[in-house]
């Protein structure tokens, strides 16, 4: 087990590099420098003045050696400017540079420096994130149960007009996108032209102040997008349990069908819907750039969106290195969590 | 000329949807008549769920096939602006409307005073033509790909499956900010990915004659003439383009395709590939294992042979399941991208961005915004219900 973790971890280690090498390249291809530049800069700064003002920032260091940096392997550049002001990756606005640090990177623990948000990257990503944590944590409680009640009421009389009401409702979650149905539950429950007004339509003021009022409308955009899915695969799971011969057994002693529901069948059909659970994390993430997007609230997604908007090269790097941890980690927990519940699968 | 009531809206477009309501009738009566000689196809109206989801899907095709080829059904022209017109609620009849204009909005105008109904329709011909166009190469590009790795296994396996795996743990929203931009389309990366995935098909077409027919050298050359001529062609007049990084040959150079569109295309083929890789090559280790595959071995098959006309036949099952599923998925992608203003022309009338649009004035004139949410949502509710169907009727046999 321990090796197969040590190998995982290797794994994800590798593919965290090929994919920050990929977002890396991709946003230091030379035209979105230069927009970068003139928004950093000015708009009608000329070619030759975008060409210095990216000389001197170090942006036109070859490929592998910014990523060092980035990285933290090689020696931050040092590069006097045509301006004649020194610049350095690793000078602080109130240190001495000669008392800079040499390396500069992830191994060092600085993420760099948001050209969007004139500030440190880490900072921006951990309250970013913080933020919404406390989304995911509101979707996920109400998702996860809501999503696994419909899947085992479906699944436990399959071809009963239950289960097919509810299959019938989780492949309508599954066909409504985020942009679609948070669009349709603001009209309803927010728009004056409906006149329920029971929520708000955005949710800027939950970041200081999460409640019912200005949160639900969001968090219930997200769950329905994501819940179809898990209750389907909870009622594939739970229609195959019931069908087993020592559900049959359990029928036979006498033992009174709710007692077999909540005792037999629930823990053997809950193993494959664990892992559809673990694995619906990535898809939150998308969920969660398109809700914040569309409510306003300004967590890790409206992050992502401002800084792939403004081609903020570090606060990328920064989110996709949080984001693709997020992937993977989940992965490996579903696999390791796969192998716990089921004792018939064993890791070699 | 007065605001029309909900009822007289109701009215008025089911009349305006005349031509598809002719069209699906045909289609429906036809296929119920022949249903027992038109195998998977056949079956599939003997569900009901799989005859609601096909109605649904056909409604779209044919609303987007009339208005794109013959004009139909579209009210107004999508792009025009109408003086008066803007934000009035559904039903308000045209300002100044001339003889031949038709009389009114029938979804209302939204915030640039363009009507909504035909933009709407307008919407979904660019849907039916890209989401199943892309799916079919993504399709292209994962069989291709994933029926070798499945049946040889080992070090192919291991480094196309740890590739596609890198795609999959990117978040797609990210892989679409990075990629559909004015700036990396300057740098030409949307177009050499192009001549990569577009490669796919003819390797395909390739590979598949010449397995089958190179023992009767004359009927391959034949087929594998015409077919790779005529895909040759389409190839190269898809990936070049004048004027960008890549035009060469043009005087063979059919038709340029939008860069935007091209761009769109290209990342919504490279987002899905690998779930078809995945799924194709799971499929092709499960079935490589049976008798049939056995005693094609034993008759002495070559191994693209076994691959593409024994295990790829048997896998179409979940296979064409999947593609009903995956052409929904990539209406919601499609969604997605117009949704944060990425790819095609601003303007552009398709759905993500027509929501994106109305939505910053949503609390006050939700119609805009709300027509087409709906209509995507219907089309990849009855993608699903199909699937849902095809999957039920497949298992009975």
């Amino acid at each position: 087990m321990a090796l197969f973790i040590l190998r995982r971890i290797a794994i994800m280690l590798f593919t965290s590099l090929c994919l920050t090498f990929v977002v890396f390249f991709l946003t230091n291809l030379y035209p979105n420098l230069e927009k970068m530049a003139k928004t950093q800069g000015n708009f009608r700064m000329n070619d030759e003045a975008v060409l210095s003002f990216l000389e001197n920032r170090g942006y036109l260091l070859p490929l592998p050696v910014k990523y060092g940096e980035w990285l933290g392997v090689y020696p931050g550049y040092v590069i006097e400017g045509s301006d004649g002001e020194i610049r350095g990756r690793c000078f602080n606005s109130d240190q001495i540079p000669s008392e800079s640090p040499r390396y500069c990177g992830i191994l060092q623990g600085y993420w760099g420096y948001s050209t969007r948000f004139k500030s440190d990257v880490l900072g921006i990503v951990t309250t970013r994130l913080g933020l919404t944590g406390i989304l995911m944590f509101w979707v996920m409680a109400l998702m996860v149960p809501s999503a696994l009640i419909i899947g085992i009421l479906a699944g436990m009389r399959e071809g009963s007009r239950t289960d097919r009401s509810l299959s019938t409702f989780s492949i309508v979650t599954t066909a409504t996108p985020e942009y679609v149905s948070g669009v349709i539950l603001i009209a309803v429950f927010a728009s004056s032209a409906f006149g329920l007004k029971w929520f708000k339509g955005t949710a800027t003021a939950a970041m200081e102040n999460p409640n019912l009022e200005n949160f639900f409308l969001p968090v219930v955009t997200i769950a329905i997008y994501g819940m179809g899915y898990i209750a389907r695969m909870t009622r594939a799971s739970m229609a195959e349990v019931m069908t087993a011969q020592y559900i049959r057994t359990a029928r036979l002693k006498g033992v009174s069908f709710p007692n077999i529901v909540l005792k037999h069948a629930l823990r053997n059909a809950l193993i494959a819907p664990f892992t559809v659970i673990m694995l619906q994390f990535p898809w939150l993430l998308n969920g969660v750039v398109i809700v914040e997007t569309l409510f306003n609230y300004k967590g890790f997604g409206w992050a992502l969106v401002q800084a792939a908007g403004n081609n903020d090269i570090e606060l990328l790097l920064g989110v996709s290195v949080v984001s693709v941890f997020v992937v993977l980690v989940t992965q490996l927990i579903s696999d390791i969590g796969y192998v716990y519940l089921n004792p018939r699968i064993s890791v070699n | 000329m007065d605001l029309l009531t909900w009822s007289d809206i109701i009215i008025q477009i089911v009349l305006r949807l005349g031509p598809v309501w002719v069209a699906l009738v045909i289609l429906f009566l036809v296929s119920f008549r022949f249903k027992r000689s038109l195998g998977l196809y056949g079956k599939l109206f003997d569900s009901t769920i799989g005859m609601i989801g096909f109605a649904i899907v056909m409604f779209w095709v044919f609303a987007g096939f009339f208005a794109g080829t013959l004009d139909w059904i579209i009210t107004h022209d999508p792009l025009a602006q109408f003086s008066g017109m803007k934000n009035k609620v559904p039903g308000t009849p045209l300002r100044g409307a001339e003889d031949g204009d038709y009389s009114h909005f029938l979804f209302g105008g939204d915030h640039l005073a363009r009507d909504v109904f035909s933009r709407m329709i307008a919407g979904s011909t660019i849907v039916i033509i890209i989401a199943p166009m892309a799916t079919l190469f993504a399709f292209m590009v994962g069989i291709t790909l994933g029926v070798p790795a499945g049946y040889y296994g080992g070090r192919l396996d291991t480094t196309i499956s740890f590739i596609a795996n890198l795609i999959l743990a990117f978040p797609v929203i990210l892989l679409f900010y990075l990629l559909v931009t004015p700036e990396i389309r300057l740098t030409g990366l949307p177009q050499y990915m192009a001549i990569f995935l577009f490669l796919f098909p003819l390797i395909f077409y390739t590979v598949l004659v010449n397995s089958r027919f190179h023992i009767v050298p004359t009927k391959r050359n034949a087929l594998l003439g015409i077919g790779l001529g005529v895909l040759g062609i389409l190839y190269i007049s898809l990936i070049n383009e004048a004027g960008s990084k890549i035009s060469f040959l043009s005087s063979i150079d059919l038709f340029d395709v939008d860069a935007g569109l091209l761009t769109v295309f290209v990342s919504v083929v490279f987002v899905n590939a690998p779930t078809v890789f995945r799924i194709v090559r799971g499929l092709t280790m499960d079935i490589k294992t049976r008798d049939y595959v056995a005693a094609a071995h034993t008759r002495g098959e070559g191994a693209w042979y076994i691959m593409l006309w024994e295990i790829l036949p048997n896998a179409r099952g979940p296979l064409i399941v999947d593609f009903c599923l995956r052409i929904g998925y990539t209406t919601i992608l499609l969604g997605t991208l117009g949704f944060f203003g990425l790819g095609l022309a601003p303007e552009d009338p398709n759905w993500g961005a027509t929501i994106n649009d109305g939505r910053k004035l949503l609390s006050i004139y939700p119609h805009p915004a709300l027509v087409p949410s709906i209509a995507l949502l219907s089309l990849v509710l009855g993608l699903n219900l199909l699937a849902d169907g095809l999957r039920e009727e497949s298992l009975k046999d």
